[in-house]
């Protein structure tokens, strides 16, 4: 669990989003539509983007999952997370997480990053506020920056 | 939006999973989960037990068993659209695996699951309809192997038994032009209609399928009789929508989709003669 490990008991049923939320208190991961439609709830899971509303906690048992609080290291934030400040890339900011975490996935995917691949990389991810103009811009910046340090 | 209460197991193997569902009844074999959890969310599903073979890594494969290709139960939409085997040998399957959902579905979502669920607005089914597959299936007495077009019975209909579980798709290479149009709303949506196109050696021995025309993938068979009989492609894909019984919802009328379905068919040939 973003880079420590975690023993814990839960009951089947409960939703990772939740455990992670009520369980752990790790509330930057939000719930949006609640029906795998939005992509607020997005995360990584060994590295690859899931929407954390339609997995259940157990289901995590034994893989690596991240979470945006565990995206800046040592103080340091992602480069992800300083391109969407740079790249004034959020507003209300509740679908913000969702979409760092969700770039996060495109990028260590590999593979090309422009303009079209990461908007049809987002298909999952709706934000109210933003026009995802300045979303798109930010994660460019960042895939940029990633690729030229190797820091993915 | 919270499931209710159920037993969870783990099944090590396709072996152990047949072993687990004969152990317990009303239990349900959990994969992606990405259509299981969000109608047992809604409570359109409660099943007792679930048991997750989504930890069964052997069944997670792309695999050239020469004429044909193998795909296990398991592989996630994702891992078969950037599959190279796929892309090269059977494209069609690599490019619908990719039209599906989103990434985030895509991460989670299995081909087998999609084809074990038999939603007749999914998009694999259709593709293994109209590549001809062969499904293998696994149940307490062995293995047996059935015809995609004996699998699909109904609206979340298909030939499993309660103890059975499905554990490969066979695919034929193939070499020559193919088509999956999909039309839908957003980005993320299913098909409101889907299309695909297999050409044999020449557009008169096409192989055409639909999604989401009625309550399970079907033939487009007017067009391919239309197709074997000489006529161009363009008045083939004119009987595109005939024997066919689509469903009206919030994405069209079903004679919004009678209407769409020669228009996306005609356009499907085209792109298929030009690969
Ligand atoms: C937001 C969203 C968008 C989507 N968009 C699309 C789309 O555009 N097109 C599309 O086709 N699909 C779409 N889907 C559905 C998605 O493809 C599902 O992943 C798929 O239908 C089921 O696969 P799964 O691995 O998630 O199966 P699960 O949900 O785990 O299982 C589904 C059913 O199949 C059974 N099952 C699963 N695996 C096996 C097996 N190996 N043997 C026997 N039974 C088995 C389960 O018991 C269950 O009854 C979407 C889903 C979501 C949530
Ligand atoms: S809350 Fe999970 S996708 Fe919207
Ligand atoms: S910034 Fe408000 S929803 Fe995206």
């Amino acid at each position: 669990m973003n880079g420590a490990r975690l023993e814990a008991e839960v009951e089947p049923r409960q939703l990772l989003v939740y455990f992670l939320r009520d369980n752990l208190n790790l509330t930057g991961t939000t719930v949006g539509c609640d029906t795998t439609s939005c992509g607020a709830c997005t995360i990584l899971v060994d590295g690859k983007s899931v929407k954390s509303c339609t997995m259940l906690a157990v289901q995590a048992d034994g893989t690596e999952v991240t979470t945006i609080e565990g995206m800046a290291k040592d103080g340091e934030l992602h480069p992800l997370q300083r391109a969407f400040h740079d790249n004034h890339a959020l507003q209300c900011g509740y679908c913000t997480p969702g979409m760092i975490m969700a770039a996060a996935g495109l990028i260590q995917r590999g593979g090309d990053m422009s303009e079209d691949d990461i908007r049809l990389g987002l298909e999952g991810n709706l934000c109210r506020c933003t026009g995802y103009h300045n979303i798109v811009k930010a994660i460019q910046q960042a895939a940029g920056e990633m690729k030229s340090s190797a820091t993915v | 939006m919270i499931p209710a209460p159920f037993d969870y197991e783990v099944a090590e193997s396709a072996e152990h999973a047949v072993e687990l569902l004969g152990q317990h009844d009303d239990a349900k074999l959990l994969a992606g989960g990405h259509s299981l959890l969000p109608l047992m969310k809604l409570r359109l599903a409660s099943p007792s037990v679930l048991i997750d073979i989504g930890r069964v890594s052997d069944l997670s494969y792309v695999r050239d068993a020469g004429d044909r290709i193998a795909i296990g139960a398991l592989t996630c939409y994702e891992d078969a659209h950037f599959d190279e085997t796929l892309k090269s040998s059977c494209p069609i399957v690599a490019h619908a695996a990719g039209e599906v959902g989103d990434p985030q579905v895509r991460n989670r979502g299995t081909i087998g699951g999609s084809v074990a669920h038999g939603d007749p607005a999914s998009d694999i089914p259709t593709i293994m309809l109209a590549l001809n597959a062969e499904f293998v299936v696994r149940g307490p007495t062995g293995e047996r192997t059935i015809a995609a077009a004996d699998f699909f019975k109904g609206v979340f209909e298909v030939d499993l038994a309660p103890q059975e579980i499905l554990t490969e798709m066979r695919v034929p290479k193939t070499s020559s032009g193919w088509s999956y149009l999909k039309f839908h709303h957003r980005a993320q949506d299913w098909a409101t209609v889907g299309v695909a196109v297999v050409l044999g050696d020449g557009s008169n021995n096409a192989s055409v399928a639909l999604t989401s025309m009625g309550e399970r993938p079907l033939r487009a068979q007017g067009v391919e009789e239309a197709l074997a009989a000489g006529e161009d492609p363009a008045s083939a894909a004119r009987r595109a929508a005939e024997g066919t019984n689509p469903v009206s919802d919030p994405m069209g009328s079903s004679e919004y989709r009678r209407q769409i379905a020669p228009v996306l068919t005609r356009r499907a040939l085209e792109e298929a003669l030009s690969r």
